[in-house]
């Protein structure tokens, strides 16, 4: 186990080293400038904002200044969106409206997904069954951005039950997003525990129980449910990645003040050092969360061995 | 015991018939034989979801390249005096939907008469007085343009890769393998957004960023089946009667792997639909006047307060194109296993 789990850790390094050298080749061949207004400015004075940035140094001390300040923790500055702003001050004040509704998002349609695919599965070839797989693909397929403007257009211009797009309503404001968010993780958790649950309840071990005299429910809750249950854990990376992906346009549509809409208003304006802190912030987070997931998986359950035989 | 068969009384003569067994039938196939993709087609049509979602797929298909034609407007012609019109429909405006009526300082006016206009815009129009109804069926043709190149290159190189990789294994798959772990690493999201930004925007720059990391899932599939099946019997015998490397891989592997190819491609398509769609919603995608799916929906968005009916056509096309393809997908996959087999 420690074995792989320092492997995990020395391919995920690689992979960030790779992830930041190679955005921060990619930024300095972006066309246009990253000195806002550049042309405006005299000599003197571009020369003077160069160097305050570090952009008059050759390109390999740029890099490796670069490379070195992130292991710090240190993304640069921002250039010309918050002129000056320490790039993981910037990110680190909007973590928090961000962290919130991905969290509610994802609590809330796990949870709800959970409970539709098991009532599907025991209700299984049932119209229960039908609208559970139905609402599945429906919430696999429709993109968070048609689901968020839809939401925004019924409740809150139409029927005006909660605000349209101000974050200034406390957890009012964050209810739409969440919701937004929740339907690739209700789709999925609903549609993996239906099979699951399907699987598990024609094992031996619940025809065992049923012989036994063990009540419908028991049944459910007791045995089946939880082995469902465990394998779950796998399908948890993509949805991190689904609600980040998501959090990016959802965002932008509530008006929330989080990363995901700072970072597309700095790829509009070109802001070269938060597009590249942006980027490795969110390789990080998704790297870690599907480090973790492998890990959690590999410690619940004993039959997964991690270091080989997994493909 | 004997005395028992005298009790049984006498049967009518020829109720039975004395047959002989022949040797020669016992081997006989009766029913028809059915080949793996004529069983794969008999359940796909049993599915009926997956039925209807290519029926459907195909007639969304169509209407992409009829659309365009048989509207009397051409998808970018503009007509300022026509702007922000609902949609319109003869036949159906009786019904009190798609009458050509829109709200208006608050108030319910039909906007054609409002506007002296005399023509009929089926999806309505845009803020620049487009047609909706050609634009959309046009965007839905560069949409699902860009989603199958896309999804046929990714096709392309991890079939390569991973056969290559799986099939002549050892120091080269160690190698090949440890490439794209790195790859794969990194997050789908970023690296289409990367390589989007330093691109000129456009349709190749789309399907550049979507296929430059997104054919590591097909490799990997195409690699773990090549593993499974270069070890078994039928390979070796192929091998042992001299078989070439190619023979051995055309003629004997890729049957077996098509299966999971297909499968595989059918969730690559909605995932290259959604993820342009995406890019164009937040600003990344098509320039005008170039519209795609994402972009119409981009526009319609801005609007949404006003004329929501911008926002809807395209938002039900792409959702449609989206449920349909997973519908397909999830039957092809339940047809296309042998584990599934009735």
């Amino acid at each position: 186990m420690a074995k792989y789990i320092g492997k995990r850790l020395i391919y995920m390094v690689i992979t960030l080293a790779l992830i930041a050298t190679f955005t921060f080749f990619l930024m300095k061949i972006l066309p246009g400038s990253p000195v806002a207004s550049a042309d405006k400015l005299s000599p003197e004075q571009r020369a003077v904002v160069e160097a305050r940035y570090g952009l008059d140094k050759p390109l390999p001390v740029q890099y490796f200044d670069y490379m070195f300040g992130l292991v710090q923790g240190d993304l640069g500055i921002s250039i010309n969106q918050f002129k000056g702003a320490d790039v993981t001050d910037v990110i680190l004040s909007r973590m928090g409206p961000s962290a919130q509704i991905g969290f509610q998002g994802m609590v809330l349609g796990t949870v709800l997904g959970i409970l539709l695919g098991m009532i599907a599965a025991l209700r299984q070839n049932t119209w229960v069954d039908y609208t559970s797989t139905f609402v599945a693909i429906v919430g696999i397929s429709i993109p968070s951005f048609v689901f968020a403007s839809l939401l925004q257009y019924w409740f809150g211009l139409k029927w005006d039950l909660f605000p349209v797009a101000l974050w200034n309503d406390g957890f009012m404001s964050s209810v739409l997003p969440s919701v937004a968010l929740a339907m690739f993780p209700l789709a999925t958790a609903a549609r993996f525990i239906r099979t699951e649950m399907i699987e598990v309840l024609g094992s031996d071990y619940i025809t065992l129980a049923k012989a036994k005299g063990a009540s419908g429910s028991e049944i459910a809750f007791k045995h089946a449910f939880r082995n469902a249950l465990i394998p779950l854990i796998t399908v948890l990376g993509p949805m991190a990645v689904a609600i980040l992906t998501g959090s990016l346009v959802v965002e932008q549509i509530f008006a929330i003040p989080g990363i995901g809409e700072q970072f597309v208003k700095s790829i509009m304006v070109n802001d070269f050092a938060i597009i590249m802190g942006t980027t490795i912030f969110f390789s990080v987070f998704l790297i870690v969360i599907i480090l973790l997931v492998d890990i959690l998986y590999g410690v619940i359950d004993p039959r997964i061995r991690l270091s080989g035989g997994k493909n | 015991m004997t005395q028992k068969f005298d009790e049984i009384p006498e049967l009518p003569k020829g109720s039975f018939e004395r047959i002989t067994l022949d040797a020669k039938q016992a081997e006989r196939i009766t029913k028809p034989s059915v080949s793996f993709w004529q069983d794969a087609w008999y359940r796909i049509r049993k599915n009926k979801g997956a039925l209807f979602s290519l029926i459907l797929f195909g007639l969304i298909v169509i209407m992409s390249f009829l659309g365009p034609v048989i509207s009397p407007y051409e998808p970018n012609a503009q007509t300022i005096t026509h702007a922000n019109l609902p949609p319109k429909v003869p036949g159906i405006e009786n019904l009190g939907i798609l009458n050509g009526v829109g709200t208006l300082g608050g108030e319910k006016v039909d906007l054609y008469e409002l506007k002296n206009v005399e023509v009929n815009y089926w999806f309505g129009t845009d803020g620049l007085g487009r047609d909706m109804f050609s634009r959309v069926w046009k965007g839905t043709q560069v949409s699902l343009f860009i989603a199958f190149v896309a999804a046929a290159i990714d096709m392309l190189i991890g079939v390569i890769y991973g056969g290559v990789s799986g099939y002549f294994g050892g120091r080269v798959d160690d190698f090949m393998q440890r490439i794209v772990e790195i790859l794969t690493g990194i997050p789908n999201l970023v690296v289409v957004i990367l390589f989007i930004l330093i691109m000129d925007p456009g349709i190749l720059a789309i399907i550049i960023a979507l296929t430059i990391t997104g054919w590591t899932g097909m490799s990997r599939v195409v690699r773990g089946q090549v593993l499974k099946y270069k070890s078994q019997e039928f390979v070796l015998a192929a091998r042992t009667l001299g078989a070439s490397d190619s023979r051995i891989i055309w003629k004997h592997l890729m049957p077996n792997v098509l299966g999971v190819i297909i499968i595989n491609t059918m969730f690559t398509i909605p995932s290259a639909i959604f993820f342009e769609a995406f890019l164009s919603f937040i600003g990344l995608g098509l320039q005008a006047p170039d519209a795609s799916l994402g972009t119409l929906i981009n526009d319609g968005y801005a609007l949404i307060q006003f004329a929501p009916h911008i926002l809807a056509f395209p938002a039900i096309l792409l959702s449609l194109i989206m449920i349909a393809f997973n519908l397909i997908g999830d039957g092809l996959r339940d047809a296309l296993d042998p584990k599934m087999k009735d």
